[in-house]
């Protein structure tokens, strides 16, 4: 489903963010994307939101080649792509059931089935009783899952976590993870970039690790093993 | 479509509600912007106003000797009237200077008595020549010096002409000539520069509040928005701005001008503000209204194009 093609990202001489990565992830799968600071994950996850383009090479998704995807077809692509961020990226003028239902709306759902998926969604996150909330007024472990719950909402093929748990206490981070897990079980393919040992390990799926922009393992199930 | 549009407009209505001081501070810009150019605007009313009044009191009289004969005065009336540079021909009879002349004196027994006591008219017909403006009197009066060389008369061959009062009056109307020329000019372009600068004021206000959102509009782009539907409510946003500020704005010019024209008035009769602002009142104002309303929308499409680019 999601293919990358000897992909490099080189920003300036000096510094390459990616080197020639190249690796498949299929559907229903779960991917942990592992490395240090700097190794290149949230690079390569920006490049499949085409945030940014590769430098060289090609990048598949549901076999169209996104890096040739024109800035007006950009927002399908994203449409089926559910993601999540470190620092949660909410709306901070919409109250958490505005954030969740503008995913739909951008797709153009009618209200009744906006009102209807978000409810269910917001079961699903265990955020129903913080509806009006605006995102100033949350905690950060309530902020991330109004994030995964809009991720969630207008049924993805893909979820793509960037450290989701980073800013979380122990907590909150596997009530995250544990989210992710479920959500995966239902059918939702899951590629995670982390670097928390402890998660990569107990999670016990495939692990890519990433190091100086480079594959340096890709393993099912992997642990988090870096040289 | 209808439900895209429906959205645009209720999330343009809400976040122009929720970013409450933003947009306040926006509009209160905006509203001096309005404030400006509607000020500008009447300023230049006035000049104009003033300027064409002086203008008309400039003109040149062309007298004519006392054995002239009143059907050769008419024609030469009929010819400069048909000249492109002459608004407007006004003949004074022999008679009409008299009483003219009584009128002017009135307080002056001696004079009168002294006009009185020479029996005949001593005083001669003229023709007072209205130019389209002070720069025409030039071509009128080079018209009259050769109607004079040509014989001055189409029946009698003598010239009818006694004196026109261009050659001495020629400085002073050049000169004035001259500053009502860099006076509309300079009003004009001080009105434009200073328009300029208050529209650059308002637009870089909306730029700084779109630049404030730019980590959402990236977000939007990020969840999957179109540009259009990110666009949209800042758009729907300047609308409301230019509205409301058009309508502070006026706030704003009606206490003005009610308490600058009874001023203006006593200092220039001939320019009521008050009363031109009352009979222009709905055009002012939907002038005004589409003005907010395109700087609005203008400032908004142009700020947030770059940010777009997600």
């Amino acid at each position: 489903m999601i293919k990358f093609e000897n992909v490099s990202k080189i920003y300036n001489s000096h510094s390459a963010a990616l080197k020639n990565v190249s690796f498949e992830v299929g559907h229903h799968e779960f991917v942990s994307v592992v490395g240090k600071s700097g190794a290149g994950k949230t690079t390569l996850l920006k490049l499949l939101l085409a945030e940014e383009k590769p430098t060289s090479g090609k990048i598949f998704f549901n076999r169209q080649n996104i890096v040739n995807v024109r800035q007006n077809e950009l927002p399908y692509l994203r449409r089926q792509i559910g993601a999540i961020f470190q620092d949660f990226k909410l709306l901070p003028n919409k109250t958490a059931y505005e954030n969740i239902a503008f995913a739909m709306q951008v797709v153009g759902k009618s209200d009744k089935e906006i009102k209807n998926d978000v409810s269910k969604v917001l079961d699903i996150v265990g955020l129903k009783d913080k509806t009006r909330n605006f995102p100033r007024e949350l905690s950060g472990g309530e902020k991330q899952r109004v994030a995964i719950a809009r991720a969630l909402v207008h049924r993805p093929i893909v979820i793509i976590a960037d450290e989701p748990t980073g800013n979380l206490d122990p907590i909150n981070t596997w009530d995250i993870i544990r989210l992710l897990v479920k959500i995966n079980e239902l059918g939702t393919t899951v590629i995670l970039a982390t670097h928390d040992k402890e998660i990569i390990n107990a999670l016990e799926k495939r692990v890519v690790i990433l190091e100086g922009g480079t594959v340096t393992r890709d393993e099912n199930p992997g642990r988090y093993i870096l040289s | 479509m209808f439900i895209t549009l429906n959205r645009i407009i209720k999330f343009g209505l809400i976040n122009f509600w929720r970013n409450g001081w933003l947009s306040t501070a926006t509009v209160l810009i905006m509203s001096v912007t309005l404030s400006v150019w509607t000020s500008l605007f009447l300023l230049n009313v006035v000049l104009t106003s003033v300027l064409n009044t002086l203008s008309e009191k400039v003109d040149i009289s062309v007298y004519f000797s006392v054995d002239a004969k009143e059907s050769d005065i008419l024609s030469l009336k009929e010819k400069l009237t048909n000249l492109g540079e002459v608004s407007n021909v006004t003949y004074v009879s022999v008679d009409e200077a008299l009483e003219i002349f009584k009128k002017r004196h009135a307080d002056d027994e001696i004079l009168l008595k002294s006009v009185e006591e020479l029996g005949d008219n001593p005083l001669e017909a003229s023709l007072n020549v209205l130019a389209k403006d002070a720069s025409k009197y030039e071509s009128v009066s080079n018209f009259l010096n050769q109607f004079s060389a040509q014989g001055g008369s189409a029946s009698g061959g003598q010239n009818i002409i006694s004196k026109v009062n261009y050659a001495e009056n020629k400085t002073v109307i050049e000169r004035f000539n001259n500053i009502i020329g860099v006076l509309r000019q300079s009003g004009f372009a001080a009105s434009l520069v200073l328009a300029l600068i208050t529209f650059l004021v308002a637009f870089n206000t909306v730029r700084l509040a779109i630049y404030s959102s730019r980590e959402e509009i990236t977000i939007m782009k990020l969840v999957g928005a179109s540009n259009r539907f990110v666009r949209g409510p800042f758009i729907v946003e300047g609308v409301l701005h230019g509205l409301v500020a058009s309508a502070f704005a006026f706030m704003i010019i009606i206490p003005g001008v009610a308490f600058i024209g009874p001023k203006l008035f006593n200092f220039l009769p001939d320019i009521n503000l008050v009363n031109y602002l009352g009979d222009n009142f709905w055009s002012l104002l939907l002038f005004q209204t589409f003005g907010g309303v395109t700087l609005g929308i203008f400032s908004s499409w142009f700020a947030i194009r770059k940010y777009l680019k997600v």
